[in-house]
């Protein structure tokens, strides 16, 4: 078969970006926000491994370890503080969180 | 007693910050001791100091260096020659004695210790202006007795009437020292130095020299002549800057007769016989002096003569005397001006605490009208009264005859013929009005109303003033008899004459230089000529016009009082003129007070509060509007947070690529 081109991976990558940035931005649940977010996380794992693949060169897929990890860990926190969030305020919709408005 | 000069001015003023501090605790009763004293003594060392300078000596003593700045050197520095000693003795004496009367008739005035503190500190700062050694010094002690005269002109402050009076003192003044001012800083830009015997040993330097200003070029020494002159018209309440004198009898008696009869008054013919040196060389100045001297006496006597204010009468009067002074400096008869300062103290004071006794008796009526008959109710203010009238009205040989008709005599003899007849015509009218206050307040049928409310309080009845206050006016009363006799015979070259015959050392402006006249039997800068010869003529001339206008009062208010009322119907416009005085005050409202006012108002309500507050007012609003836009960034909103950021992002991602 005939390799993928690199530019394909990185369109694809892109666009799941995108998409976990729409989500981040635009819904209204935390935790939807949250899955966006690994959504982009993931995304850049596809970027790195991509270019490791293309640059002949392990470091991209190492680098994707870290992220995956702190990926891990964040959701893991990240869950936590939702928890907390709902027992207060009994909701998960964000527009609720505004203590800090100016 | 060199060293010792700083006292002459210095007890006054510690007893007057004495005072001040510890006068409301002190009881209150118990103020005056420390003013007497003070000023009692300064008396006593003013005296010690004639005998130091009889010859023509100065004394001198620097206390501080003030300024020192490069060439420029200002000391506060004292000197007494034979003018100061003159001055410091009337001045102390008289605050003495007034002091004396204070305790009399500010009794129970609930400003007791503030009154006794601030004639203290008058006294000081007119010692001090007399006895300064330049002329900075001067004019800061200038200012400071126009500053106590406002105190102690508002002393009932809580009255708008005495209030208004005090700031129109302080105002009017302040345009004359704007002159003064300018005349002590042309000195300073001619000469280099302020210091008074720099000034006057090197006058004879700038004559004819000239000073440039706005194109013209004027002589310096006339120039500042007249500006310093322009002081003296404040403080002096010559005119047209006399306006506030009369007012300036909203005061407490003893503050009319020590300020604005006897002393402060006489600070501006103090300045002009100080300058001599320097009029002497500037005859343009010294004969306006002359013609605004000889104006304001006869200007002032015209609206003295129907005036119905017991206070009002003798201010106007003493206007008229000021103009007399400055008759007789403008002529060059310096001897003869301080003469007439020195007799005019004592009779003035001598009139104006005499009819604070009148007042006191009455429980505080000035209106002359509501008096009458009053010579046997209280016969030693009568008498004491008319010791004081006879000397004003120049009858000798009473003091004011002998400095009066000196001044007569000189003038008439500079050539100044149309000065003397407005002299002559004012003497007439000097005798006229002060007899017609005599007669209308001590002679006739009582006219006022007896026991009648002033307010609620009962009038006390009539009697005669406390030991207290009558002792003064005895003392003033034996002055204004014996002082002219005493200091000026024989005429031209009595004691006065002698004792300051080595200050004014210098021929004055229009006699030939008499290097001879010492040899003569004159003196330098005496008018040489022998004693009694033809003055014998005007002394007669002035005693006939005394007469006549003692004989016209008589006539008009004991024998027919309804001449006066029919005359004033016929002349009515005439009448009203002079009452009004000249409408003067209401002239300069017109001219200056009213625009003043909507000037200040305006700058006040159209650009203090609209301009500038709305300036500072609208940049505070803009920072709110600001606010108010901005706020709208911290929404809490997360997601908006974030939103920015992505943006932020993709601007400079943008402006990255663009610019590659």
């Amino acid at each position: 078969m005939s390799p993928v081109p690199l530019h394909y991976y990185l369109v694809v990558s892109t666009l799941i970006f995108f998409i976990g940035m729409l989500g981040v931005l635009t819904r209204r649940n935390v935790i939807i926000i949250l899955m966006s977010i690994e959504l982009m996380l993931n995304a850049v794992n596809i970027n790195f491994v991509a270019f490791s693949y293309y640059l002949n060169s392990l470091r991209g897929q190492i680098f994707v370890f870290f992220v995956m990890t702190v990926a891990a860990a964040e959701a893991a926190v990240g869950l936590a503080v939702i928890v907390y969030l709902f027992r207060n305020k009994n909701t998960v919709n964000d527009d609720e969180f505004s203590l800090m408005r100016g | 007693m060199e060293g010792w000069l700083w006292l002459i001015p210095v007890l006054p003023l510690g007893a007057s910050i004495v005072t001040m501090i510890w006068g409301k605790q002190r009881i209150r009763e118990k103020s005056h001791w420390l003013p007497c004293i003070g000023v009692g003594l300064s008396f006593i060392l003013s005296v010690v100091t004639c005998f130091e300078v009889w010859n023509g000596g100065t004394l001198r003593q620097v206390i501080y260096a003030w300024i020192s700045s490069g060439d420029f050197q200002v000391n506060l520095a004292l000197q007494v020659d034979p003018l100061t000693a003159i001055m410091i003795v009337v001045v102390s004496g008289v605050s003495f004695l007034i002091h004396i009367y204070s305790i009399g008739y500010m009794h129970g005035d609930e400003g007791y210790h503030r009154f006794f503190s601030y004639i203290s500190l008058f006294t000081f700062s007119m010692l001090m202006l007399v006895m300064s050694a330049n002329f900075l010094l001067l004019y800061v002690f200038w200012e400071a007795v126009g500053l106590c005269s406002y105190l102690l002109i508002g002393h009932w402050y809580y009255k708008k009437s005495a209030a208004d009076a005090g700031k129109k003192a302080f105002i009017v003044n302040r345009v004359g020292d704007f002159g003064f001012g300018l005349g002590v800083l042309l000195l300073f830009t001619t000469f280099g130095t302020l210091d008074y015997q720099t000034i006057f040993s090197r006058g004879g330097e700038f004559v004819g020299k000239s000073f440039t200003v706005f194109g013209m070029d004027l002589d310096v020494l006339t120039l500042a002549g007249i500006l310093l002159f322009t002081g003296a018209m404040g403080k002096s309440a010559q005119f047209p800057l006399h306006v506030w004198l009369p007012d300036a009898m909203e005061g407490p008696t003893p503050v009319s007769a020590l300020i604005h009869a006897a002393t402060m008054v006489t600070a501006g013919v103090y300045l002009v016989a100080r300058c001599h040196p320097l009029y002497n060389l500037a005859p343009s100045a010294l004969v306006t002096v002359a013609i605004i001297g000889g104006f304001t006496a006869l200007f002032a006597a015209s609206i003295g003569l129907v005036q119905n204010d017991i206070k009002r009468v003798l201010a106007y009067s003493t206007v008229s005397q000021l103009g007399y002074m400055f008759m007789a400096l403008g002529a060059g008869a310096y001897v003869g001006a301080i003469f007439h300062l020195v007799t005019h103290a004592f009779f003035k004071a001598l009139l104006f605490l005499a009819s604070g006794s009148v007042i006191h008796a009455l429980g505080g009526e000035q209106d002359m009208r509501k008096m009458g008959g009053l010579k046997d109710k209280i016969p030693w203010t009568y008498g004491t009264f008319v010791v004081g009238a006879l000397a004003l009205a120049g009858v000798p040989p009473l003091a004011g005859f002998w400095s009066k008709d000196e001044i007569l005599v000189e003038t008439f003899k500079a050539g100044y013929y149309a000065l003397w007849i407005l002299g002559s015509a004012t003497a007439f009218m000097t005798a006229f009005y002060i007899f017609r206050l005599i007669f209308m307040t001590f002679h006739g049928d009582f006219r006022g109303k007896p026991a009648e409310a002033h307010g609620e309080e009962p009038v006390p009845p009539l009697h005669e003033s406390p030991s207290v206050m009558l002792y003064p006016l005895g003392i003033l009363a034996v002055l204004s008899i014996l002082a002219g006799l005493i200091l000026g015979w024989p005429p031209e070259h009595g004691f006065i004459h002698r004792f300051l015959a080595p200050t004014f050392l210098g021929a004055a402006p229009r006699q030939i230089a008499a290097p001879l006249s010492e040899a003569a039997g004159g003196h330098a800068g005496m008018p040489v000529h022998a004693a009694g010869e033809g003055t014998f003529g005007f002394m007669i001339f002035s005693t006939l016009l005394g007469a006549a206008g003692i004989l016209t009062a008589w006539i008009f208010y004991v024998r027919r009082p309804e001449a006066p009322v029919k005359l004033a119907q016929t002349y009515r416009s005439t009448y009203e003129l002079l009452l009004n005085k000249y409408w003067m005050d209401e002239l300069y409202d017109v001219l200056f007070v009213n625009p003043t006012k909507r000037l200040a108002n305006f700058l006040w309500q159209d650009f203090d509060n609209r301009v500038i507050d709305g300036f500072v007012n609208g940049i505070a609003h803009g920072v709110e509007l600001g606010g108010r836009g901005l706020r709208h960034l911290q929404s809490g909103y997360l997601q908006q947070y974030a939103l920015s950021m992505v943006i932020g992002v993709a601007v400079i991602v943008s402006i990255y690529l663009l610019v590659m």
